[in-house]
């Protein structure tokens, strides 16, 4: 198998443990989407339309869904060569997630996508990427990654790797005054 | 993607289309380093005008066909870039360190 998809009809919180203060937009996260894949290269192409295509879905402007979608794109390539060490064939879980909370009274809505791995440990500690001063190839996808996303978080749970990756929908702009206001 | 090689006054262009991902970059560096370290050609240019997306293993690839065209004496040369391989690019601090044109008319005058 190359991909599976699983779309929900419904929603599905899962609740964080923070208190809302709005009191209509509590701190949750509804599932959009959940990809099974093998860690086959051919299926990068196809985790980023879908993900391209939650961005547009939770109207973020093209620069960040392209930063959103690089982001998970560079998060799966390093899985296969690294945790997988190239081996093709292994699993990996794809959990995208639209994203509600508070912050400063106001309700601020954003894109989680964890990605899950059965690959060797991952150590934060080793992945510092590498200085863009130096001029080689390689190092560069955490980079990406860390420019990119608003939270980017590694950690280890029941055996297998996990990283997350949140990006926030910037604020609207306030609307512009009628004139003679 | 794909790969189309065309030769100009002794020189190479590879005309790039479609994604530069984990699956296809080797391909992408196998065409680039062929050019530049077996056939010796003195002025390679990359077409990247139907480039749709580039990631880190295809700039990784750009970054060792630089460095083997600077080994060789030659040049690599890279032009029609779109918003998105621009941005990947910029974030790899890389835009000042290749030769890059607008167009392949701009290109080839240099």
């Amino acid at each position: 198998m190359l991909f599976g998809v699983k779309v929900p009809g419904g929603r599905t919180n899962t609740k964080h443990g923070a208190n809302s203060s709005c009191g209509k937009c509590a701190f949750h996260a509804e599932l959009l989407l959940k990809l099974h894949l093998e860690s086959n290269p051919q299926a990068l192409a196809l985790v980023r339309a879908a993900i391209e295509r939650a961005t547009e879905v939770l109207h973020f402007h093209e620069e960040e869904s392209r930063a959103i979608v690089r982001s998970v794109d560079e998060a799966l390539a390093n899985v296969i060569r690294h945790a997988y060490r190239g081996k093709s064939g292994c699993p990996i879980e794809v959990t995208c997630r639209h994203l509600h909370r508070t912050q400063n009274g106001a309700c601020v809505s954003g894109i989680e996508i964890v990605l899950r791995d059965s690959g060797v440990r991952a150590d934060p500690a080793k992945m510092k990427g590498r200085s863009l001063k130096e001029i080689r190839p390689g190092g560069l996808g955490l980079h990406f990654m860390r420019e990119s996303m608003d939270e980017v978080e590694f950690s280890r749970k029941k055996g297998k790797n996990q990283l997350r990756l949140v990006k926030y929908l910037a604020p609207a702009a306030p609307a512009a005054a009628p004139e003679g206001e | 993607m794909q790969i189309v090689a065309r030769a100009i006054n002794g020189w190479t262009i590879l005309d790039l289309s479609g994604d530069i991902d984990l699956a296809n970059s080797p391909a992408m560096r196998k065409a680039l380093l062929g050019e530049i370290k077996e056939k010796r050609t003195p002025k390679v240019f990359l077409n990247l005008k139907n480039v749709r997306y580039i990631d880190s293993s295809g700039i990784a690839s750009l970054v060792e066909g630089l460095k083997a065209s600077r080994d060789q004496g030659s040049r690599l040369i890279l032009y029609g870039l779109n918003k998105t391989v621009r941005e990947v690019m910029q974030l790899s601090r890389l835009q000042k360190i290749f030769e890059i044109y607008e167009d392949e008319e701009h290109a080839l005058a240099s």
